[in-house]
């Protein structure tokens, strides 16, 4: 079994490539010096009390807290009707037209970015917080269907019929016992789109107007050298903050599958 | 020797509705569509109040179909479902007075068990205090008293048809549709479910609608069976009937085994004169051809003896054992008569003393007139 | 009213909020900057007869040609790279990692992912800098005397840096398919006498084809998009398309021409895309 070693060894050295810059993070988030480099010069605080006290980081937070929240529930929304629609009607142009919601998943980012950013000065608008939740409810979108079209397909069609022959209203019926059952969908649904939302960049970058993101923000101080610990220590805190998100997307994705019965293997994505 | 012949008078009583009474359901002249397929062609029937009625066939025949447009899912293409003296047409199934079990069993997995039973309750605005008593009466009715606090995702197959049936029954509902509901148990399960069943329909007085593709499962539980091919009733009749007087060569095939012997025919006074390959000529009546003159005969294998040294019967054909598979309580021999290609079937019950035939012995085969059928 | 009437009418209306949000918001503006392309601007006025002096101008001055080239050169090399790395990183999964613990060397693939991009990137810099990590050690370690400059600004970092941005999203469908192969087809190709690299070649390879195809296209397209990755660790020899896509809409000001350049672009990764399925369909017959 020697080629089966090597093979193994090879893949460990691949996860040392894959997890290197992530690893160094929480590295130089604690290291004690100014500059980002080897050797380390010991443990601080320092960076993550700079944080605390840098003014428009606190700014750029709390405006991508605010676009990732809205960018969350209305991209989840919409990702309810075209994964309904898809996984329980038949109607014509079906897959166009899916076809055609999905198409920012494989579209360069910088594309929907310029495009957005043609339209909204060409219309005269003001670019603002919300030019940037236009553009990321567009690019959100498809993969909240990606899940929620799991989630409503895994939903047995008799259990609707079953609440409608009972005496419920198509309504009611949709609220008692379609909704409940896709809930762990949707709310790995906002997840998902809430954490794309807080880290991307392209497009924040060419809608952004006067107010920063925090990954623009992140952006402008990346130019200066004496930012660059306080950075990794933010890395570090969003780095936490993600896994978070995705971990309690996954225990939710995998109750729902557990409810309706699916096999709870392969990933979130 | 089962007798082989049937007092017509017999069965009328329970293949019609007793005489005056009004049917729960009427279905007439049913057409069903979808694009160009057509799913059911003129289906008509009607429904007693409180019978047990299956609807038969193999998968794809249109019972499922024609199951859903009385419950309200399918809108028929032409025809009228009358229930209850009521035009159907436009009213949605959440409005008529049927209810479902589901093939699935469709049990809510976010409810327990008591929530799934007042589900219909609770749609129908019923006050928490009146829904709990009658949860716990319908729990019962199916022997699941205490189970309402069971979280409903861990039940067995069995107690989900059972919270299904009481989740329908506690709405009182005119007519209880039943989708394959037997189908996913296991065979010992589903045996002991067709006696409750049966017993609960007796007990509730409801009319029971049955879709299955077992027929010794509508056999067994049913008042009346129709028969279905192709979206079209073959044949409506009491199990007895069907057993005895299928109306073509289809229907027989499916319903029990059949053999099939070719035959001249000829009107002979009432009936007809046969020439059976095999068996040889004899004369029936044409109570015995129930779908008119046909040209293939039909033999049931019980209706075919294999005699003892000493035995005798009315008609006496020979032939030799071509092979046989034993069952314990029976024993299935396939007999090539002589002058014959294919072996007719013969079912024996296995009696003490009985002689033992190995493949290759010559035997005579014992039968009457009465058993003969001539089938289209 | 009837539970099934009119389902195309019913499926139509709940997908409409939907649909005429990425028309508005995708068909329009993307018609819109295919129009844009087609006109000029002299600073901030804007001249709408129809032109086609930009696509002219991307096609005919050599940095435009340069940085398309590059662009794409780029990609297919970055993408290339994933989908090796990635490969043998699926298979190992899918066929050496027991059942039970796929779920997690899936999460532990995926992970990394979900670092900050611009840190990521960053971090690269880091690693591969004058006094980064990489240097730092081997000087440490007396392998070299002065650090290594051949390793930062260049393309070859853009390839490092990017190749290992998408490496997780290239494993995922290579898993899939690879998960979806049928074991007891190798198990008879193996009864059938055939070794196990003409197994692997035979059976495994081509039903792992329309994952591997996957990988493809979700790499690609997003590379040429980038324009992060050219900045902060291309050097001046690095950059690509997208930065200068950038600088037409911000700096340069002529966004007609930032249009034109976006459009090519784009035309560039829908053939590339377009190439990858009808190979996957041709040679493999695979649906895709």
């Amino acid at each position: 079994m020697r080629w089966g070693t090597i093979y193994t060894g090879l893949i460990l050295a691949f996860l040392v490539f894959l997890y290197a810059p992530t690893l160094l993070l929480p590295v130089f988030a604690f290291n004690d010096s100014s500059i980002v480099s080897f050797p380390l010069r010991g443990f601080t605080w320092n960076w993550f009390t700079m944080l605390w006290q840098t003014e428009a980081l606190h700014v750029a937070a709390r405006n991508s807290f605010l676009i990732a929240l809205t960018t969350a529930i209305l991209s989840t929304a919409l990702g309810i009707l075209a994964a309904r629609a898809g996984a329980r009607y038949r109607f014509p142009l079906q897959r166009p037209i899916l076809g055609f919601i999905m198409l920012p998943m494989v579209l360069p980012e910088i594309i929907v970015g310029v495009s957005l950013l043609v339209v909204i000065v060409q219309l005269g608008f003001e670019l603002s917080l919300w030019t940037i939740v236009l553009g990321h409810v567009l690019i959100c979108t498809p993969f909240c269907i990606a899940i929620l079209n799991s989630a409503f397909q895994g939903l047995d069609r008799s259990l609707e019929e079953a609440a409608y022959d009972l005496g419920e209203s198509r309504l009611r019926t949709f609220w008692r016992v379609t909704i409940p059952l896709v809930m762990p969908g949707i709310i790995s649904s906002m997840l998902i789109a809430f954490t794309i939302s807080l880290d991307e960049f392209i497009i924040a970058f060419f809608l952004a107007g006067t107010e920063p993101t925090l990954p623009v923000y992140i952006w402008g101080q990346l130019r200066f050298p004496a930012r660059l610990p306080s950075l990794m220590a933010l890395g570090t805190i969003l780095l936490v903050v993600s896994l978070l998100l995705l971990g309690i997307a996954e225990y939710f994705r995998r109750r729902g599958a557990r409810r309706t019965g699916q096999t709870t293997s392969g990933g979130l994505i | 020797m089962p007798d082989t012949t049937i007092n017509p008078a017999n069965n009328a009583e329970v293949a019609q509705a007793a005489p005056g009474e009004e049917p729960i359901i009427q279905l007439s002249q049913i057409d069903k569509f979808y694009g160009d397929y057509q799913a059911l062609t003129d289906v008509s029937a009607d429904i007693a109040p409180g019978e047990f009625f299956s609807l038969l066939g193999p998968s794809g025949c249109g019972k499922t179909t024609l199951l859903r447009t009385i419950a309200g899912f399918e809108d028929v293409s032409a025809g009228t479902v009358t229930i209850a003296g009521r035009d159907m047409a436009g009213v949605p199934a959440n409005r008529r007075p049927t209810n479902m079990v589901f093939q699935s069993y469709a049990i809510f997995p976010h409810m327990t068990v008591a929530e799934n039973v007042a589900f219909g309750l609770v749609a129908r605005r019923m006050d928490k205090a009146q829904i709990a008593p009658k949860v716990d009466a319908a729990l019962t009715q199916v022997g699941l008293g205490g189970y309402g606090g069971r979280a409903s995702h861990a039940l067995s197959g069995g107690q989900r048809q059972r919270v299904a049936l009481a989740r329908a029954l506690v709405l009182q509902p005119q007519v209880l549709l039943l989708d394959e509901p037997l189908s996913a148990l296991d065979k010992k399960l589903r045996e002991q479910m067709q006696g409750e069943l049966r017993s609960l329909q007796r007990e509730v007085g409801i009319t029971f609608i049955l879709v299955t593709h077992d027929q010794e499962e509508a056999l067994t539980m049913s008042d009346r069976i129709a028969v279905m091919f192709e979206g079209r009733i073959a044949q409506l009749a009491a199990p007895q009937v069907l057993y005895r007087r299928p109306v073509n060569r289809q229907v027989a095939d499916f319903i029990g085994v059949m053999n099939f012997l070719e035959t001249t025919v000829n009107p002979a006074g009432n009936g007809y004169e046969l020439d059976i390959a095999g068996l040889g000529r004899v004369e029936i009546p044409a109570e015995q051809a129930p779908g008119g003159r046909g040209d293939l005969v039909g033999v049931r294998p019980e209706l075919l003896t294999i005699l003892g040294d000493t035995d005798d019967a009315a008609r006496v054909a020979e032939g030799a054992v071509a092979e046989l598979s034993y069952y314990g309580d029976m024993t299935y021999y396939g007999v090539r008569l002589d002058g014959m290609a294919a072996p007719v079937t013969i079912s024996m019950r296995n009696a003490a003393g009985m002689l033992e035939r190995r493949v290759g012995d010559r035997v005579r085969v014992g039968w009457s007139p009465e058993s003969v059928l001539l089938l289209r | 009213m009837n539970w099934r009437r009119s389902e195309a009418a019913q499926g139509l209306a709940l997908i409409s909020p939907t649909f005429f949000y990425a028309l508005l918001l995708l068909a329009a503006p993307l018609a819109m900057v295919v129009a844009l392309s087609f006109w000029t601007q002299d600073y901030l006025t804007l001249n709408r007869t129809p032109t086609l002096n930009n696509y002219a101008e991307a096609v005919s001055e050599e940095i435009y040609r340069t940085l398309l080239a590059r662009s794409v050169g780029l990609a297919m090399i970055v993408t290339a790279a994933t989908v090796i790395v990635a490969f043998p990183v699926a298979y190992y999964i899918s066929f050496r990692v027991p059942q039970a613990r796929k779920p997690v060397w899936i999460f532990l693939i995926t992970i990394p992912f979900w670092t900050s991009y611009l840190m990521r990137i960053f971090l690269w810099k880091v690693i591969l800098g004058y006094n980064g990590v990489i240097n730092g050690s081997l000087l440490e370690l007396g392998v070299i005397e002065t650090p290594l400059t051949w390793i930062l600004y260049n393309q070859n970092a853009v390839v490092l840096t990017l190749a290992h941005a998408w490496v997780p999203f290239a494993v995922l469908p290579i898993f899939v398919a690879l998960e979806k192969i049928d074991r007891s087809l190798l198990e008879a190709a193996e009864d059938l006498g055939e070794p196990p690299w003409r197994r692997f070649l035979r059976v495994t390879l081509p039903l792992a084809m329309p994952g591997v195809v996957a990988a493809v296209i979700i790499v690609f397209i997003p590379t040429i998009g980038d324009y992060v990755t050219p900045r902060l660790v291309g050097g001046p020899n690095g950059l690509m398309i997208s930065n200068m896509i950038e600088l037409q809409f911000k700096k340069a000001n002529n966004a007609p021409l930032g249009a034109a350049l976006a459009i090519i672009a784009m035309i560039l990764v829908t053939a590339v895309a377009l190439i990858f399925v009808w190979l996957n369909r041709k040679y493999l017959r695979q649906p895709s």
